[in-house]
């Protein structure tokens, strides 16, 4: 099959619209990526015509509502290759999904001494948790470094892992430099002192097929927005057998099985962790976008930003005054880099006004800027819609930034 | 340092105004933006022993560095950024404020910003420390005026 590019941007109404009269270039889909016009109708649609809260309803749209949110759970299973529908958790998104797991998991397993390892070039989402966990348990949170080129060191990850390590938890790719980790690597050599790891597949996702089973991690987390879905949706996969065992992170509707004044027992899985009425349009609005990008063809979507990928670092790499941050590979869609002597957000300032949309900043990673003492650097991050015109843009807007700031 | 007279002296309004006369010329946002960048070059260099942490505006992005002296009822400010457009709209914000008397500096209202079509910058969402720094410019009025103004 070939990759239509132009029949693909075609199915994103917002891919066409200018900003400052000059056509939207969106490099920014590590942020959120743009939605499809089918997930765009299926909101709509959902609201307009089949809206009603699920498993309360005896009544006919309740049912169908119902119907349809379990389906979009077996639509995530399926996208992401877990063994049961019921280890698929609904949640707000990465960030929660993360939250619950260091709350659960820590009140069940982390006491005072014991460490939970991250690594380096974690987001923020992937960082903040764990410390509150260890303020609150008095654990140690314990860092795997990366090397300049953006690889983590996993030579020392013998010496990292002791006896008293409960958890490791590890950013897939990461939203800085890049770099694709080697999970599979970093669980076997956890499983083999019996330590669970969790993959924050925020930013993998939406770029490479996902087997939690042959990955064989024992939590994995991403956001809906990131991957062509609505915001306000994401997801918690946990093998079933961690699930049984942890404890809910939230109270409330739903997720309980009967409630007296003096004791509650709770529903068993998924509904133990989807306290409260869960975000079923995104939900169902996800199922859409996974559906959709599974119609495109996670291999063929894989291959084509490689090329694009390939395709911006060599026209940058061609700037002199270009410093590009994760060199290492393998490695996905973001660039990450800075001008010599140039504050990314003058950068950023000027190539929004050429219609360029970038991130710039430390892209809530700031452990990662310290690690280069860099105060932020400029991301272009592409997504399966970006085309190698736009990052011909994008370099021509980086030679305007130049001229204007020497 | 001279004192200063302030019925002598333009009002914030007229700076304002003239630098909206300044900005009208240029057509494009690139003119614009070149006249920032020759500004900041223009903003007189802060001591270095005022650049530190204390002076220091956190801006999610640029760094803004706010240093303020009162002397004889004027208060004068000097400051620094490290990315070149913040410090060429910074230098637009100590012409107008600096050397003005608490009461000038707290009531002044910085339509300016608006007219010349650099609104966006001062916008909460930008986190380039400049709403801050206007922020922390009234909050140095009204600390000195209750400190020497009773």
């Amino acid at each position: 099959m070939k990759y239509n590019v132009n029949a693909i941007r075609n199915d994103f109404p917002i891919l066409h619209r200018e900003v400052y009269n000059k056509p939207l270039i969106y490099l920014d889909n590590g942020a959120t990526t743009q939605k499809p016009l089918r997930v765009i109708n299926c909101i709509r649609d959902f609201q307009r015509f089949r809206n009603s809260s699920i498993h309360r309803g005896v009544h006919y749209l309740s049912e169908q509502a119902t119907g349809e949110f379990e389906n979009a759970r077996k639509t995530v299973q399926q996208f992401i290759h877990a063994l049961h529908p019921h280890e698929i958790i609904f949640t707000p998104g990465t960030t929660a999904s993360i939250n619950g797991i260091a709350f659960s998991f820590g009140e069940k397993y982390v006491k005072a001494g014991d460490e939970i390892l991250i690594t380096e070039m974690e987001h923020h989402a992937n960082i903040v948790p764990w410390q509150m966990l260890c303020e609150r348990k008095k654990a140690v949170l314990k860092v795997i470094p990366f090397s300049d080129e953006g690889k983590l060191k996993l030579d020392e990850l013998d010496r990292l892992i002791t006896p008293k390590t409960r958890l490791i938890t590890v950013i897939h790719v990461s939203n800085t430099l890049g770099t694709v980790n080697p999970v599979e690597e970093i669980i076997r050599k956890a499983h083999a002192s019996d330590i669970p790891v969790l993959v924050d597949g925020a930013q993998s996702v939406q770029h490479t097929p996902i087997d939690v089973q042959k990955m064989d991690c024992d939590f994995f987390v991403f956001s809906g927005h990131k991957v062509y879905g609505p915001t306000g949706i994401g997801i918690l996969y946990g093998k079933e057998k961690w699930l049984e065992e942890l404890p809910p992170f939230q109270g409330g509707g739903e997720m309980v099985d009967v409630v007296t004044m003096e004791k509650t027992t709770y529903n068993g899985l998924p509904f133990k962790f989807e306290a409260g009425t869960p975000n079923y349009i995104g939900a169902i609005a996800l199922a859409e976008a996974l559906q959709y990008i599974s119609g495109l063809g996670l291999d063929h979507i894989a291959a084509y930003e490689q090329e694009l990928l390939d395709y911006g670092i060599s026209k940058l790499s061609e700037l002199e005054y270009v410093k590009l941050y994760g060199t290492t590979r393998p490695k996905s869609a973001v660039i990450s880099f800075n001008l010599d002597g140039i504050h990314p957000y003058d950068a950023g300032m000027i190539m929004d006004k050429m219609g360029i949309a970038v991130r710039t900043g430390t892209h809530c990673a700031q452990p990662v800027m310290q690690h280069y003492g860099i105060s932020g650097t400029i991301r272009a991050s592409l997504a399966l819609y970006n085309t190698c015109e736009e990052l011909d843009a994008l370099v021509d807007s980086v030679k305007k930034v130049k001229t204007m700031f020497s | 340092m001279s004192i200063v007279n302030t019925s002598d002296v333009k009002s914030i309004r007229n700076i304002q105004e003239e630098i909206v006369a300044e900005f009208e010329v240029y057509e494009d946002w690139m003119d614009k933006y070149n006249c920032l960048i020759e500004l900041s070059r223009d903003l007189p260099v802060i001591d270095p022993r005022q650049k530190v942490n204390e002076n220091l505006i956190r801006g999610c992005q640029s760094k803004v560095w706010l240093n303020a002296d009162y002397q004889n009822g004027i208060i004068h400010f000097s400051a620094d950024s490290d990315a070149i457009i913040t410090k060429g709209i910074v230098s637009l914000l100590i012409r107008i404020l600096s050397g003005r008397t608490p009461d000038e500096i707290m009531n002044a209202d910085l339509s300016f910003m608006d007219q010349i079509g650099l609104r966006e910058n001062l916008s909460p969402t930008r986190s380039n420390g400049l709403l801050s720094m206007i922020k922390q410019m009234k909050l140095y009025a009204l600390a000195f005026k209750t400190k020497y103004e009773k």
